[in-house]
């Protein structure tokens, strides 16, 4: 090796690394425990999909029992034909198109609010000690309370229409995102604040440009979360008082014992939970890249 | 330029189960503008305390500290600082990271711009521009930092252990790249650092600190950093002043060592 006087040529042979999530073509002999190594396989996903439709389609021809009867369990022909009827002629007068439709928009009104009022709550409780004692009891306090134990105040409250179930939807995710939104704040590195302050920047400019995108990966998983737990409370909610919605159709059609029209609406609500979740990780690659990279 | 004067600095950290450790103890020194001092000791010697100070980060419990006759009550843009790692922004690509502070001061864009591009020269990241901060090797990230540092014009820059992350062929490198822009820029530079190589290649002044309570030890005038921009710099670190400097400074630190853990140690 020949030696370089590191003044004349300070570093030109710094590599960059390779783009993130392109793996370079490798050899490994250990694969088994490395996490890196286990993404997934869309074949296999394929032949698992497959394979359920064929134990549903098994256990309804084999089954004629108590549980399994044409009552009780219906074929796939006869679900796909309540989602196709649904959409075309509606159940119980109302479009399936109009019932998913309505569920969507009390889980994106409920989920709006949530966001709106959690995040700057979050934020103040992460970055204030008396904002932090002011909003500790509540948010400690509500936050283990099932949404669902507070449907009848809530009805009472705000009634049977609409702005009691959005109220519902905002109560069960408000406390998640209030905590996820306080634990990015808590996340940002001490050193990267303290470089903001040194490099001139103001408090409202180290909030904007430092604290603010430090704490967007958390918000997003707690965005996540709420999601999930709004949809679970939406369809409970709705047995009370909905004539439209996904869950106020299942419930109907219980009555009735259709049951194709109950395993459609389930099957919607499942495509819509997914749905959410792929384009909430979408915008996260757009606006976030930098995700766990810091 | 300013000078940087430090009477009587003394630090003193409660714990919480009633004790108090002195972190520093009545530290004083006068650092004219243009020097590069470097910061050795054992840990526990206060040295980072002291960067920490300086950068206004920390209020001494007693002692001042005045840079150009101003006292220094907290961070300003006159004292910038780079950090041993993950102090950059990584939603901000590496030109973004670089303007930050002319940005929010509201500098003028085309401006600001120019003097990225120069910047960027200067450190030897010519066209990384655009790159996303975490596509960078570590040494690449803190070439970012030094470059972030400077945009800023600030009087003096504080380093805490900048190359401690790196591997020892990148430090190597990083080191000339540090004396070369102490050189070009002519900024007054505190430099925080474990290896005491490193302390004495880089620093023209150096002081090696001991802990309990934290205090200056010993000061020395070094010639090397001087030599390094006309000499090999693997030659230089193997000559015999060199060697003989870097084993009197290392038993010292030892003596220090042992003495901490003859007294219970950490």
């Amino acid at each position: 090796m020949t030696t370089t006087n590191p003044l004349e040529n300070p570093g030109s042979q710094d590599t960059v690394r390779p783009p993130i999530g392109k793996k370079p073509a490798q050899r490994k002999t250990v694969t088994f425990g490395d996490g890196s190594e286990v993404t997934g396989s869309v074949p296999w996903s394929v032949i698992s999909l497959v394979g359920l439709m064929v134990v549903w389609f098994i256990v309804k021809v084999g089954g004629d029992s108590a549980m399994v009867n044409d009552r009780t369990f219906p074929t796939q022909g006869q679900v796909i034909k309540a989602v196709y009827d649904g959409f075309t002629e509606g159940y119980r007068n109302v479009n399936l198109a109009n019932n998913t439709w309505t569920s969507l928009w009390r889980v994106i009104q409920g989920m709006f609010f949530a966001i709106i009022i959690g995040v700057p709550v979050g934020f103040a409780m992460g970055l204030s000690n008396t904002l932090r004692g002011i909003f500790d009891p509540p948010v400690e306090l509500f936050r283990p309370i099932p949404p669902l134990a507070l449907l009848p105040l809530f009805i009472v409250w705000f009634g049977i229409g609409e702005l009691g179930k959005v109220m519902l939807l905002f109560f069960a995710a408000l406390w998640i995102i209030i905590i996820g939104s306080r634990a990015g704040v808590l996340g940002v590195s001490k050193s990267k604040v303290h470089a903001a302050y040194s490099l001139g920047a103001s408090k409202l400019q180290i909030l904007r440009h430092v604290i603010l995108p430090n704490a967007l990966p958390e918000i997003f998983t707690s965005i996540r979360v709420a999601l999930g737990v709004c949809w679970g409370t939406l369809v409970a909610a709705e047995i009370t008082g909905a004539e439209v919605g996904l869950g106020a159709m299942i419930f109907a059609a219980k009555n009735f014992f259709r049951m194709d029209v109950v395993v459609a609406g389930i099957i919607i609500i499942g495509v819509l939970g997914v749905a959410m979740d792929f384009f909430m990780r979408f915008l996260e690659r757009k606006l976030i890249p930098w995700r766990g990279k810091g | 330029m300013k000078d940087l004067h430090v009477d009587g600095l003394g630090m003193i950290y409660e714990l919480p189960d009633g004790g108090s450790v002195e972190a520093l103890k009545d530290v004083s020194f006068d650092l004219e503008p243009g020097r590069l001092l470097t910061l050795l000791g054992p840990s526990g010697c206060g040295k980072t305390t002291l960067l920490n100070i300086l950068a206004g980060f920390l209020s001494p419990t007693s002692g001042t500290v005045t840079l150009g006759h101003q006292p220094i009550t907290g961070p300003a843009p006159e004292r910038g600082m780079v950090f041993q790692q993950g102090a950059l922004f990584e939603w901000m690509s590496v030109a973004k990271n670089v303007s930050f502070g002319p940005r929010m001061k509201g500098v003028d864009k085309a401006h600001t711009a120019a003097q990225v591009d120069s910047l960027l020269g200067t450190v030897g990241l010519q066209g990384f521009g655009d790159k996303a901060v975490y596509e960078l090797s570590g040494g690449m990230q803190q070439r970012v930092a030094l470059a972030r540092c400077l945009a800023n014009e600030p009087d003096i820059i504080l380093m805490d252990e900048p190359l401690g992350a790196l591997d020892a062929l990148t430090r190597e490198k990083m080191q000339g790249l540090v004396l070369k822009l102490w050189k070009e820029t002519g900024k007054t530079v505190i430099l925080v650092t474990h290896s005491v190589e490193e302390a004495l290649y880089l620093g023209d002044k150096l002081f090696v600190m001991a802990p309990r309570p934290g205090r200056i030890e010993q000061v020395f005038e070094l010639p090397f950093a001087a030599q390094a921009l006309t000499s090999d710099a693997r030659k230089l670190k193997a000559s015999a002043q060199f060697i003989q400097k870097r084993e009197e400074v290392l038993s010292m630190i030892w003596e220090m060592e042992e003495q901490i853990m003859g007294h219970g140690g950490e």
